[in-house]
C-alpha cells in the first residue's frame, strides 16, 4: 500500500509559496465535515508584502502589448486544462457534489479563463473612443489599468468565482492580491500553482488565503491599493470596505457571478489625450 | 516701445441683478423654510451684488420631493427625443442670453469678460446642444441595452467655472432622464439662478430642475437626503472624500471631480515660443482656479534660463485688474478666503527656501488680487509642489531625462492633469502613455469640449464628465 503525498497549501505572494509569516493555518474541512487541509492563515505583513509584490510587478505588466497578455492568459487556460483532475477532486472535495457537477464546473472556469484572455486587446477598441472636439485637435480616449486590485473572492462556487476575481483583473492590465474565500481556498491555490507555470511574472497575480474578516480593514487602509473587487464580502463588511477605503479614493465595486467586461472596464481609467492639427 | 491700452469695459446694462433671490424648487422661486439670507460680492471691488437664501435641510427635503416627483409624473414618462428638444432649447437660450451670462459671471466670479464671453458661457451652451444630442440615443452609447436613469441626482459645483460646471452637470442629468436638484458655491449662485429662469424660458416641466444656494451645510444635506439616488460633486479632494465616505453605507451612485497639481512638461526640443503661451495658459488662465491647471513647471534643465526669461517677459504683459475690462487677461481671485490660502501657501514656498517672482504690477486697492506669480528652487517636498494653490502660483521643477520628467509628473497623489510639450511625436506618445493622469494635453493647455471626457486618476476623483463615457455618470447599465 501506497501512503498519499499530501499537498501543503501555501500563499502565493511574489511568484513564491511562503507560508504566513505569522505562523498561522486554519482546519479546512471537506462538505462532509472529514480533515482537507491547513491552508495559511494569512496576516496584515503577508498582505503588505504581496502589495509590494503586486506594485514591483505592476509596470511590466501593464506595458506588455495587449496581445502578449491575450496569449499569456490563454496560457493559463492551457495549464489549467492538463491539472483538470485536481481541480475537479478540489470542488467535490470542498463543495460535495458529485464528479458530474465538479467537471461541469472545472470546465466552464477554464472556458471562461479563455473568454477573459480573448477580451485583452478588444477593451480599448470597445471601451476607448475618438471625440470629435471644435478646432483643430485631434482628441482619443483610452482606458488603462489603474494598477494595484485586491479581490474579495465570492463563494458561489469553488472555482469559478476565483477565475472572475482574478482573470478580468489581468486582462484590464492590472495586477492583483485576491483574497480566496475561506471555505473555498484550495482551488484559489491550486490556480496559483498554474499561474506560477503560465508565462506570468511574480508579483502579478498574489494569493492569500485565510480569514476575510481579519484582511478587509488592512486592504482598506492601504494606501498602495488602487481598487477592489468586493463582491467575496457580506454587504456591511463591503460598505465599511467602501468607507475606509475613501482614504485614498480606491475603487470599489461588486459584481453580480457573471462573466461581463464590467469586471475588466471598472478597474480601468479614461485617459483623454489632446493633439493640435496643424501644418 | 510700450502699448498703453484705454479702459474697455463692457457694459453692466445686460444685467439686472435682483437684491434678494429666494430659492427654485418645482419651477418657482419660493422663500426658504427658516433659512437666512447670505450677501454675495463682486470679488473685484467688493460691492454687494446681492443677497441668496442659505437652503435648509427641510428646503432640501421640499426640493428632493418636487424632482422625485417631476422624476415619477413627467421626465421618466417622456421620450429620449422629446426630453432632448428641451435641452436644445435650453442650448439656444444661453446663445441668446450669453452675454448676460457672460457679463454676470464675470461680476460675481471675479474672472476676465474675456474668459466669461469666448470660453464659460459658449463652452455651456454647447454642452446643452451636445448632451440634447444624446437623450434619444442612449441605447447606443456603449453601456449595454436599455440603460435606466438613476431617477433623482444632487450636484455640488464650485466657484471656480460656476456656469460651465453648471452645464456639465444638468446637461447629462437630464439627457439621460435623471431630475436635478443643484448647489451652486456659495460665493458664486448668480449665474445657477439665472439659469433657473432659462429653465422657465424653455417650459421645463416642474421639478425636473431645482437649484438651492447655501453652504457647505446645504451641500451635506443633499448628499445625506435619502430621496437622492445619485451624487455628482466637483470641488476638494478633501471634501470629495468626506462624501465618498458619507454615501458608503448607502445605495448613491457617486462620481467626484476633485483637485490637481497637473505637470506641465517641458522638453528641450519644445517650440519655445508656443511653449510660453501654452505655460501661462496653463497656470494663469481663470486665475489659476482651475483644478486641471498646470501648475507645476517641469522644464528640461538645458533649456531653463531661456524659457524662464521668456516667461518673465510674457508673464510682465499680463494685464491684471477690472475682470469687466475686455483687455484684462488676470481678473480677481474669488474671495478673501482663497486669497489667504494662496497668500498662506505662497509664504510657505518663500518660508521653505523656494525663489518667488513677480513682475511688476499695479493691484487694485479694493477687492481680492494676486500679481501672477512663479517659484523657482522649488524641490518636490514643497508644499507648493505637493497642494493645489488654486492661484496664479507656478511651481518650477527641473529635470534631466525624460523618465525622472515622468517619475517627478507622476510624484503626486492626484491625477487630473498634465501638459506635454515637444517637437518629436513619439515622445508625446511615450509621455502620454507614462503620465497617470486622466487628461493630458500635448503642445496645447486647458482646452475642453463636451465630446471629451474630462476627469482624474488617483486622489483626483471617480468617473468622467463630457463624451460618450460621461454619460455613464447618470445611467444604469450593463457596463459603464
Amino acid at each position: 500500500m501506497r501512503v498519499d503525498v499530501k499537498k501543503t497549501y501555501k500563499l502565493f505572494i511574489g511568484g513564491q509559496f511562503p507560508r504566513s509569516e505569522s505562523g498561522r493555518s486554519y482546519e479546512l474541512l471537506d462538505a462532509k465535515g472529514n480533515f482537507l487541509a491547513n491552508p495559511a492563515l494569512a496576516s496584515r505583513k503577508d498582505l503588505r508584502d504581496a502589495v509590494v509584490a503586486a506594485r514591483a510587478a505592476s509596470e511590466k505588466w501593464a506595458s506588455a502589448s495587449a496581445f502578449n497578455r491575450s496569449q499569456i492568459l490563454y496560457r493559463v487556460a492551457e495549464v489549467m486544462e492538463g491539472r483538470r483532475e485536481q481541480f475537479v477532486s478540489e470542488v467535490m472535495a470542498q463543495e460535495g457534489v458529485t464528479k458530474a457537477q465538479a467537471i461541469k464546473q472545472v470546465d466552464a472556469a477554464i472556458d471562461l479563463w479563455v473568454w477573459y484572455a480573448g477580451w485583452c486587446d478588444k477593451i480599448p477598441t470597445i471601451f476607448g473612443s475618438t471625440n470629435p472636439v471644435s478646432g483643430s485637435f485631434y482628441n482619443f480616449t483610452t482606458p488603462e489599468p489603474v494598477g494595484v486590485v485586491a479581490a474579495f473572492i465570492d463563494g458561489s462556487s469553488s472555482l469559478i468565482d476565483i477565475v472572475h476575481g482574478i482573470a478580468p483583473i489581468l486582462s484590464g492590465g492590472n495586477v492583483v492580491i485576491a483574497i480566496a474565500n475561506e471555505e473555498y481556498p484550495l482551488c484559489a491555490i491550486t490556480l496559483s500553482e498554474v499561474i506560477a507555470t503560465s508565462d506570468i511574472s511574480g508579483g502579478v497575480v498574489n494569493v492569500l488565503t485565510g480569514r476575510t474578516e481579519e484582511l478587509t480593514p488592512w486592504v482598506a487602509s492601504h494606501m498602495d491599493i488602487d481598487g477592489v473587487d468586493g463582491s467575496g464580502l457580506e454587504m456591511a463588511a463591503y460598505e465599511t470596505l467602501k468607507r475606509d477605503g475613501a482614504d485614498n479614493l480606491k475603487r470599489i465595486y461588486r459584481f453580480k457571478a457573471e462573466g461581463s467586461p464590467q469586471r475588466i472596464i471598472s478597474f480601468m481609467e479614461n485617459k483623454t489625450v489632446w493633439h493640435p492639427i496643424g501644418i | 516701445m510700450k502699448f498703453e491700452y484705454a479702459p474697455a469695459p463692457e457694459s453692466t446694462a445686460i444685467v439686472d441683478i435682483q437684491s434678494e433671490y429666494n430659492l427654485f424648487i418645482d419651477d418657482k422661486f419660493v422663500p426658504s423654510k427658516g433659512g437666512k439670507r447670505f450677501e454675495t460680492i463682486n470679488p473685484s471691488n467688493e460691492k454687494v451684488l446681492s443677497r441668496v437664501t442659505q437652503a435648509t435641510a427641510a428646503d432640501v427635503d421640499k426640493a428632493v420631493k418636487a424632482a422625485s416627483e417631476a422624476y415619477r409624473k413627467t421626465w421618466s414618462k417622456l421620450s429620449g427625443a422629446q426630453r432632448g428638444k428641451y435641452l436644445f432649447r435650453i442650448a439656444r437660450i444661453l446663445q441668446e442670453r450669453a452675454r448676460e451670462f457672460a457679463v454676470l459671471e464675470s461680476m460675481d466670479n471675479g474672472k476676465p469678460i474675456r474668459e466669461t464671453r469666448d470660453t464659460d458661457i459658449p463652452l455651456a451652451a454647447a454642452h446643452f446642444f451636445y448632451h440634447a444630442g444624446w437623450a434619444d440615443k442612449l441605447d447606443y452609447a456603449g453601456l449595454g441595452k436599455n440603460p435606466k436613469p438613476h431617477g433623482v441626482v444632487g450636484q455640488i459645483i464650485p466657484w471656480n467655472f460656476p456656469m460651465l460646471m453648471l452645464a456639465w452637470k444638468v446637461a447629462p442629468a437630464l439627457a439621460t432622464g435623471n431630475t436635478v436638484v443643484l448647489k451652486p458655491a456659495e460665493t458664486t449662485p448668480l449665474t445657477a439662478l439665472l439659469f433657473a429662469e432659462v429653465c422657465q424660458q424653455a417650459d421645463l416641466p416642474k421639478g425636473v430642475v431645482n437649484i438651492l444656494t447655501g453652504d457647505g451645510s446645504t451641500g451635506a444635506a443633499i448628499v445625506n437626503h435619502p430621496g437622492i439616488n445619485k451624487i455628482a460633486f466637483t470641488g476638494s479632494t478633501e471634501v470629495g472624500k468626506i462624501i465618498a465616505k458619507s454615501v458608503a453605507s448607502s445605495k448613491k451612485a457617486l462620481t467626484l471631480e476633485l483637485g490637481g497639481k497637473g505637470a506641465n512638461i517641458i522638453f528641450e526640443d519644445a517650440p519655445i515660443d508656443e511653449t510660453v503661451e501654452g505655460v501661462i495658459n496653463g497656470i494663469f488662465f481663470n486665475q489659476g482656479h482651475v483644478c486641471c491647471a498646470g501648475s507645476r513647471l517641469l522644464v528640461q534643465e538645458n533649456i531653463k534660463d531661456e524659457l524662464l526669461e521668456k516667461l518673465k517677459r510674457r508673464m510682465s504683459l499680463i494685464r491684471v485688474g477690472d475682470p469687466l475690462d475686455k483687455n484684462t487677461d488676470l481678473g480677481a481671485i474669488n474671495s478673501q478666503a482663497q486669497l489667504m490660502k494662496i497668500r498662506e501657501l505662497a509664504e510657505s514656498g518663500d518660508a521653505e527656501g523656494a525663489q518667488r517672482w513677480s513682475p511688476q504690477c499695479q493691484l487694485p486697492e479694493k477687492g481680492f488680487w494676486f500679481p501672477p506669480t512663479f517659484f523657482t528652487g522649488v524641490s518636490q517636498a514643497h508644499r507648493i509642489a505637493r497642494e493645489e494653490i488654486f492661484g496664479p502660483v507656478l511651481s518650477v521643477i527641473t529635470f534631466r531625462t525624460p523618465s525622472e520628467a515622468i517619475e517627478k509628473a507622476n510624484n503626486t497623489p492626484f491625477g487630473l492633469s498634465a501638459g506635454i510639450w515637444t517637437d518629436k511625436g513619439s515622445r508625446i506618445l511615450w509621455s502620454a502613455q507614462q503620465l497617470k493622469a486622466g487628461v493630458i494635453w500635448a503642445n496645447t493647455f486647458n482646452k475642453f469640449d463636451p465630446a471629451s471626457p474630462f476627469g482624474g486618476y488617483k486622489e483626483s476623483g471617480w468617473g468622467r464628465e463630457g463624451g460618450r463615457h460621461g454619460l455613464s455618470a447618470y445611467l444604469k447599465g450593463d457596463f459603464s
